[in-house]
């Protein structure tokens, strides 16, 4: 149940554009002519099934794979082509499909590694602002990544992409295995980063319901293509999404 | 273990040993009575070596019980106490070197193995920034090697340059062939990188042996330069511009093998001090980031592209540098002294070493060079030996001797980490 949508004043230059993109590998054509926006202070997901290309989308985003097609503007600067080090410097960060946390170091090393290549100056505030998201981190922290249960791994895989104070966060799919409980923890978290601090997510998820009901607004992905989009709450009562993500019945 | 699954284990052994064994022992060519081809089998060889490990697996999981087998990266017995003395053991290992060319008994041979087990350290220590730290498998290393002591070899014969000069020289030399080599390689990993960083190896031994005019080709580059104490010859004339003379002492051979000691020793150290320093910052965390995951390396902005140059490039330069002072110290080098498994020597002792530890590169190099030593009086039998020596390291200790990693950054206490219970990341 998150707030209303920040409003957008009309002209408002969006924090993430992506007009009419086509992306692939190889022979693979994974995004055909997707355009969506993120304003500033929004949550938005895109959601879609396995293989529809949200996660080619992401990784577009950041720069790899190029876009054979389309242009990507970030607070209206194109960054179309650009390689992914000098995309992240222009503060976007990603919390990787599959989390990605480095397992032989220690989780305050993976943490910091977050503002590494990105931020000069101390890091301390942004890892207090980690342990206030995530006070499990606090408790690990000389604990090896790689020995993090799975939820600990998402947690710190935010708190890292955090790091590096970000304009626009970008999640795929944080709730990928993990049980429901820790799934509401993380999206509460970012539910409240959200809203203490105003920053823009970009949510890829699989799971529709929980992701829907999170979001100010929504997109759904299928074959690459954008088939539907809306604010969260309107996309979950349409039919063809109930049938198609949520299983049906229950809601 | 009940007896059943005991004999069962012992039988798969013994299968494996049959597998391995009819092919190497049971079947043998010989040169016939009318130097014809014959073929001679040997089962009762073959079926002896089987018995025999038949036996020996029973009796280990029989005595021992199955855990003593079991490969445990779990700091054990004695990493445990290695990393107790660990404060005092680098030191300790230190201060010997140091003190080794004054220790009592110590002669020319002590020295000179001395020497090579040095050379090794170094090429270790190289060679440790790349793969160890970056995670890039490099099976080539031995290019770089190469390229140093060619440079050192052409630069001093032909254009008359000092060891002092050519030792830059060949370091970036061979940095920018590191360079040459990152740049088409940059977008693989694992296997693929490691074919063509073999490939690479082998090409550029290839062209050392065929660019004759410039090289010599097979028969190598002889009567390169000696060491200079900074432009003071070492030689038995005893001129007051030789370094025996300058000093008033009498001249002796040794001085020699004792100054290139201190120099490999020298450049041994220069080599992991700008380890140790470029592990604590950026660009080193940035290596061991790279090693752990790639994908999340690009994620958080690291530039990839320079990450690895630079890795290739160091270890390259480090190598190089070891190339040139394989070359003064040699005063002939061939293509022959730059083979593959030369590389494969220097990657076994970062893989024993414990990927990425300083000090494991540093006990393995002496174990391993020291060992080849020590037992060269076994001849054939020695190379059965060391193979035998690695499997039983790798399959009791996977992550090497020392297989510990010390965070690089750490706010208020420091502790060591060790590889226990991390598999390889459920993520
Ligand atoms: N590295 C790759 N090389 C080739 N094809 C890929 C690669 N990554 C993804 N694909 C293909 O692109 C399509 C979209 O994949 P992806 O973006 O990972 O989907 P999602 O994240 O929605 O599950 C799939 O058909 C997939 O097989
Ligand atoms: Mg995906």
């Amino acid at each position: 149940m998150s707030g209303k949508p920040p409003p957008r004043a009309s002209g408002a230059t969006p924090m993430l554009e992506v007009d009419r993109v086509s992306a692939g590998y190889g022979a693979v054509q994974a995004l055909s002519e997707v355009s969506l926006h993120v304003d500033p202070g929004e949550i938005v997901t895109l959601i879609g099934a396995n293989g529809a290309g949200k996660s080619t989308l992401l990784m577009t985003v950041c720069g790899a794979p190029r876009p054979r097609g389309g242009r990507i503007l970030l607070a209206g600067e194109d960054i179309t082509g650009q390689p992914t080090h000098a995309i992240m410097r222009r503060g976007v960060a990603q919390s990787p499909e599959g989390r990605r946390i480095f397992p032989r170091m220690t989780v305050q090393e993976n943490l910091l590694m977050g503002a590494e290549a990105l931020v000069k100056g101390d890091p301390a505030p942004q890892m207090e602002q980690a342990f206030a998201l995530f006070p499990r981190l606090k408790e690990r922290l000389s604990q090896r990544g790689g020995t993090l249960s799975g939820g600990e791994q998402q947690m710190l895989a935010i708190g890292r992409a955090l790091m590096s104070k970000p304009r626009l966060l970008l999640l795929d799919e944080p709730s990928l295995g993990l049980a429901p409980l820790v799934v509401k923890q993380i999206f509460d978290a970012i539910r409240l980063l959200n809203q203490q601090t105003g920053l823009t997510v970009l949510l890829v998820e699989q799971n529709a319901n929980l992701a829907l009901r999170l979001a100010h607004r929504g997109y759904v992905l299928v074959n690459g293509r954008i088939t539907m989009e809306g604010p969260g709450r309107a996309l979950l009562a349409r039919p063809e999404i109930r049938d198609a993500y949520l299983g049906g019945g229950h809601g | 273990m009940s007896p059943a699954a005991a004999i069962r284990d012992a039988a798969i052994a013994a299968a494996v040993a049959f597998g391995l064994f009819a092919m190497l022992v049971g079947l043998r060519t010989e040169i016939g009575p009318q130097s014809n081809l014959i073929l001679r089998q040997r089962w009762a060889a073959v079926a002896i070596l089987c018995a025999i490990v038949f036996l020996g697996r029973l009796l280990i999981t029989w005595w021992l019980g199955r855990r003593a087998l079991r490969p445990t990266t779990a700091a054990g017995p004695w990493t445990a106490r290695l990393q107790q003395a660990g404060r005092l053991f680098a030191p300790a290992m230190l201060a010997l070197a140091l003190l080794l060319p004054v220790l009592p008994g110590v002669g020319r041979y002590e020295l000179d193995v001395g020497i090579l087990v040095l050379t090794y350290v170094m090429l270790g220590w190289g060679l440790n920034i790349v793969v160890g730290l970056a995670g890039l498998l490099d099976l080539g290393y031995v290019a770089f090697y190469a390229i140093g002591a060619y440079s050192y070899a052409i630069f001093a014969q032909y254009f008359g340059l000092s060891f002092w000069i050519c030792l830059p020289i060949a370091g970036i030399l061979a940095a920018f062939w590191g360079v040459l080599l990152g740049f088409p390689v940059l977008r693989l990993r694992g296997d693929y990188l490691a074919i063509v960083t073999l490939a690479f190896g082998e090409i550029i031994r290839v062209v050392l042996l065929n660019w004759t005019e410039l090289t010599g080709g097979p028969n190598g580059i002889s009567g390169i330069p000696r060491p200079t104490f900074f432009g003071l010859p070492f030689n038995a004339s005893g001129d007051p511009d030789s370094f025996a003379g300058f000093f008033g002492l009498e001249p002796s051979p040794s001085h020699r093998v004792i100054f290139l000691y201190y120099l490999i020793f020298a450049l041994a150290l220069l080599t992991n001090w700008v380890t140790l320093r470029l592990r604590r910052q950026p660009l080193g965390r940035a290596w061991e980031a790279l090693r752990e995951d790639e994908i999340a390396c690009r994620a958080l902005g690291i530039n990839i592209t320079t990450t690895k140059l630079t890795a290739f490039a160091l270890g390259a330069m480090f190598g190089g540098f070891a190339g040139a002072f394989f070359a003064t110290r040699q005063a002939f080098i061939s293509p022959e002294s730059f083979t593959f498994i030369e590389s494969a020597i220097i990657l076994a002792i970062v893989v024993l070493g414990g990927l990425g530890s300083q000090v494991g590169v540093a006990v393995a190099a002496l174990v391993m060079i020291g060992g080849f030593e020590v037992f060269r009086g076994l001849d054939e039998w020695r190379m059965l030996v060391f193979g035998g020596a690695m499997v039983v390291i790798m399959v009791l200790r996977p992550r090497g001797l020392v297989g510990t990693r010390t965070p690089s950054i750490a706010l208020g206490k420091r502790r060591a980490i060790s590889g226990d219970l991390v598999g390889e990341g459920h993520g």
